[in-house]
């Protein structure tokens, strides 16, 4: 009951797959294409480890069906380093110690990545309330909201610097 | 946590989503799914068939239509926060969904689907209540407009027929340089709120309030319009007198009592709020009150 042939955009690359209609998009990525970077806390939209972009912009991947991103385009905490070399963003975690047992994560990476490139230059308080539909359960905030101001600095002095990429 | 077995339809055309309403048993309408799915997902909801409206793009839009701003049924709450038809015409409505659930929730989230659903802690119910909004109820009969102060007829229950779903709804645009305000009390940024007021004031060049819209909500079954407010302040001065005078009207509502806070708490909010909102809204109709 409920087949449906779907086909969705995963960090560049085409997945083509027929699917149970009730499958989330969270749990396509975790069982059909082996993507479990992305984390499944409460499944009912209220933790924000799920987090990914759906055509640019964040989404709870528990409250979609994978059948509603048919013909999107879909990025997940993979498509931040796809090379193996990390986004500014998750270096500056490393560096701001912004993560503890790191379940959060994933969420909190996919947040503040669409928060930075909409809002270059955030304060403290667009930072805070970004992340009021991400929890951490380590209460790691004050090193997260660390991270993603030093990454917001990077970013605009890797923009300000000419010739770099 | 997996929502029971579905069929799924994503219709390309509108009349082809109302026959889908009426053909199909059991079926409801996915519109962000915010709401919806989380009580799948927790299988409060069980459906034979999901009629996914997010690929119809003539419900997505706002005009200016016949002195309202008609906002169709799919726009993303994101999109209106950020429309600059909206901030112009209806800045009531651009202030309220910044208290809607999170960033990420109004990516998704409609504002169709939040009048569907009718919590009754709900911030743009409030605001359709403060306009007094016309919803467009589309059905193979055709389209009916239901005036908003007949569209929530109880707890999460709403005016539609079965048959029937959200196309667009209007919201009544005020005179340019009217003040609106909105205030909510949540424990946490993001959460339904326990209590909170929309308020809408027109005031002329004689600091005479010309019009004025009061609306609380969190506490009762659906928002409610504080009529003896409005009352308290149409036709009078506007002074820090007046405002103190109509929030204390909130004071004869009849709140709810739940988990999340008591009866008597509610009430205090609704007049704490209101007197905030109208403050708000006087300033911002030029009124230093």
């Amino acid at each position: 009951m409920g087949k449906q042939a779907t086909r969705v955009i995963v960090n560049g690359k085409s997945h083509a797959r027929v699917i149970d209609a009730r499958l989330t998009l969270a749990d396509f990525l975790r069982h059909e294409l082996n993507l479990t970077g992305t984390h499944l806390g409460c499944e009912h939209g209220v933790c924000g480890a799920c987090t990914v972009l759906v055509d640019g912009r964040t989404a709870r991947s528990c409250l979609m069906f994978a059948v509603q991103a048919n013909g999107c385009a879909v990025t997940t905490v993979e498509g931040l380093a796809p090379e193996g070399q990390l986004s500014v963003l998750q270096q500056a975690f490393i560096d701001n110690h912004g993560l503890q047992c790191g379940f959060c994560t994933p969420g909190m990476l996919m947040t503040l990545t669409e928060l930075l490139r909409d809002t270059p230059a955030p304060s403290e308080q667009d930072v805070r309330e970004a992340l009021t539909g991400n929890l951490c359960r380590c209460t790691g905030y004050a090193g997260i909201v660390a991270a993603a101001l030093d990454a917001a600095q990077r970013l605009r002095g890797a923009l300000a610097k000419p010739g770099s990429p | 946590m997996k929502p029971a077995p579905f069929d799924y339809h994503a219709p390309r055309q509108l009349k082809d989503a109302a026959e889908l309403l009426v053909r199909l048993p059991n079926a409801k309408l996915l519109a962000g799914g915010q709401s919806l799915v989380p009580m799948m997902n927790f299988r409060y909801v069980i459906v034979d068939h999901l009629i996914d409206l997010g690929r119809l793009d003539e419900l997505r839009g706002v005009a200016v239509v016949e002195g309202a701003l008609r906002i169709g049924a799919m726009t993303r709450q994101r999109d209106l926060e950020f429309s600059p038809e909206v901030a112009k015409h209806c800045p009531l409505l651009a202030e309220a969904l910044r208290h809607v659930g999170h960033r990420q929730t109004r990516n998704r989230g409609t504002i169709g689907g939040s009048l569907a659903h009718a919590d009754p802690a709900a911030e743009l119910p409030a605001v359709c209540a403060a306009y007094d909004a016309t919803v467009h109820a589309l059905s193979v009969r055709g389209i009916r407009r239901i005036a908003f102060r007949e569209f929530c007829t109880g707890f999460m229950a709403t005016a539609l027929a079965p048959d029937e779903m959200i196309a667009a709804i209007d919201l009544p645009i005020w005179r340019l340089g009217h003040g609106h305000g909105f205030h909510e009390f949540s424990r946490r940024q993001g959460d339904f709120a326990i209590a909170g007021a929309a308020a809408l004031l027109d005031v002329g060049a004689d600091n005479v309030v010309r019009r004025a819209a009061l609306t609380v909500f969190g506490v009762a079954t659906a928002p409610l319009r504080v009529e003896a407010a409005e009352a308290r302040l149409a036709g009078k001065p506007l002074d820090t007198a007046a405002i103190r005078a109509a929030a204390a009207a909130a004071w004869l509502i009849e709140p709810i009592s739940d988990i999340h806070a008591g009866g008597d708490y509610r009430r205090h909010l609704a007049q704490v709020l209101s007197a905030r909102a109208l403050n708000d809204a006087a300033r911002r109709a030029g009124v230093e009150a």
